[in-house]
């Protein structure tokens, strides 16, 4: 039987179309996912991101632990920073992509809902003593992300009010990309807190936010009221959208750009692996693989033509398959068909043309820089 | 068109037989079901097409799905406007969204096909 999230009878109640993810009954969509993709792109959308795994580590060897499993340098975070890194198995495949927190009085870690045991086990095995203790908090608490250049205004609002208030040392408007507010006595309430993060996965400025899963339909209510207050919407989005709008913005999704035979510098995320901090899982392979030049590498694709190269579609050049289609859509907000893929390193230059195999049709293509949208500058 | 007067495939295609000349397109169903359509692939006029094997394709932005031939026919006219703006498919599937017209062999008839009432008896059991 499918987990599903607190937000679940929200969901039904405005009409999703409801899939499976990871064992997760989530919503796909609930009108159009053009509609919804826009609504990030130009005011405010809202996702229900609970079936995300959530683990909260602490003890006097929390920080060593996520050390040793995690290819970023976890120790350089000052209290109330969020960081991207990779999980990596000991031939430097990736094993999960990972946000850490660092909280005032333990860690955080997001994890894919599809690698939450894995990552679980494997933080067990890897736990040298019983100076830390791992918690999943998947359940306990929800998560939700409110994307686009609205979110700004609505979070700040939302958390003006009293119920929501997190008594934080910032307002939401001064959070700096990456960070979360912190609270202003110092310490975290695990069975009462809001974290508040400025982060996300559409390429749009916004948040996410965790809280006891009891308590998130309220406030799911209470933002799209305030939304309304401010005459905007705040549209619920669903993982159609959510897929459109990474996918644009050229972040990877693990299962599709990442696996445990990918490493992090084949998928261009060599920014996210530390090799100077010391040692970790998977870093001595990790220096060998990082000189070799002959594994196939992340790129851009652009079709010329309206048809969509789909996952798992070959890459050719001069009819010989050099790659394969990770992630392929119909971009909204460009207007084109885009897509991520890996090809050996000789076809991987911006402005290589390529084609690819659609459905037995050779479909024009050519190699273009990531991200395929960056949103503008305010 | 008016759907009670039009027959339909399982696979969602719909026709309308005009003297020898049949009319296609997809259905509302399909079209809800697909939202989002943003390519579609028409047969070329002069082809030659069979019933219930492809004859086109429709991509969503989820998915690709292919369409297929209601009828035994040669092509006769496609409806060139959706190539460039295929939101009419959706906006208007039994009439602006009509997608090709295909010569029967005179005496055909659409008798292998679904009327609307077993049609949507179809997707009812589909568990939509």
């Amino acid at each position: 039987l499918a987990n599903r999230t607190p937000l679940y009878d929200w969901h039904l109640a405005h009409r999703a179309r409801m899939v499976d993810f990871a064992g997760w009954d989530m919503p796909v969509q609930y009108t159009s996912i053009i509609d919804e993709h826009q609504a990030v792109r130009t005011g405010a959308g809202l996702f229900d991101i609970s079936h995300m795994g959530r683990l909260a580590i602490d003890g006097p060897d929390a920080l060593a632990l996520i050390q040793e499993v995690y290819t970023n340098d976890a120790g350089a975070l000052k209290p109330g920073q969020v960081r991207y890194g990779l999980v990596c198995n000991e031939q430097g495949g990736i094993r999960d992509d990972v946000l850490v927190y660092r909280l005032p009085s333990f860690w955080l870690m997001v994890v894919n809902a599809s690698n939450r045991e894995k990552i679980v086990a494997w933080l067990a095995q890897h736990r040298a003593d019983d100076n830390v203790r791992v918690r999943d908090m998947t359940s306990a608490w929800a998560m939700v992300a409110v994307q686009g250049p609205r979110a700004v205004q609505i979070v700040t609002r939302v958390l003006a009010e009293p119920r929501w208030h997190a008594d934080s040392t910032s307002p939401p408007d001064q959070l700096a990309y990456y960070h979360a507010l912190l609270p202003a006595g110092g310490r975290i309430d695990v069975d009462n807190l809001i974290i508040v993060s400025r982060t996300g996965y559409t390429g749009e400025d916004g948040f996410e936010v965790i809280l006891p899963a009891g308590r998130v339909a309220a406030l799911v209510e209470d933002a799209c009221r305030i939304a309304e207050e401010q005459g905007t919407t705040l549209v619920p989005c669903g993982l159609g959208a959510r897929d459109t709008l990474r996918l644009e913005a050229a972040m990877p999704l693990y299962g599709h750009e990442l696996s445990e035979d990918i490493d992090p510098f084949q998928a261009g995320l060599s920014w996210a692996v530390k090799m100077e901090k010391g040692d970790f899982i998977g870093r001595d392979t990790l220096a060998r693989r990082r000189l070799d030049v002959g594994l196939p590498r992340r790129v851009g694709i652009e079709m010329e033509g309206k048809r969509i190269a789909r996952e798992r579609a070959a890459i050719l050049a001069a009819g010989e398959p050099v790659g394969q289609v990770t992630s392929g859509t119909f971009a909204p907000t460009l207007q084109k068909a885009i897509a991520m893929a890996y090809v050996g390193p000789a076809h991987a230059r911006v402005g290589a043309q390529l084609d690819v195999d659609v459905r037995g049709k050779a479909a024009p293509a050519r190699v273009v820089p990531l991200p395929f949208y960056k949103r503008p500058k305010p | 068109m008016d759907p009670k007067n039009l027959r339909f495939a399982s696979t969602h295609e719909w026709a309308s037989l005009e003297g020898d000349v049949c009319t296609v397109g997809i259905s509302k169903f399909a079209v809800e079901q697909l939202t989002d359509i943003v390519y579609v692939e028409l047969p070329e006029v002069g082809d030659h097409v069979f019933a219930g094997e492809s004859f086109g394709e429709i991509e969503s932005v989820k998915a690709v799905s292919d369409l297929y031939s209601p009828v035994n026919g040669e092509v006769v006219q496609i409806n060139e406007k959706l190539l460039d703006d295929p939101t009419k498919i959706a906006d208007d599937p039994y009439g602006k969204g009509w997608m090709a017209k295909i010569k029967v062999e005179p005496g055909s008839t659409l008798e292998h096909l679904l009327t609307l009432d077993k049609y949507e008896k179809q997707i009812a059991s589909e568990g939509h």
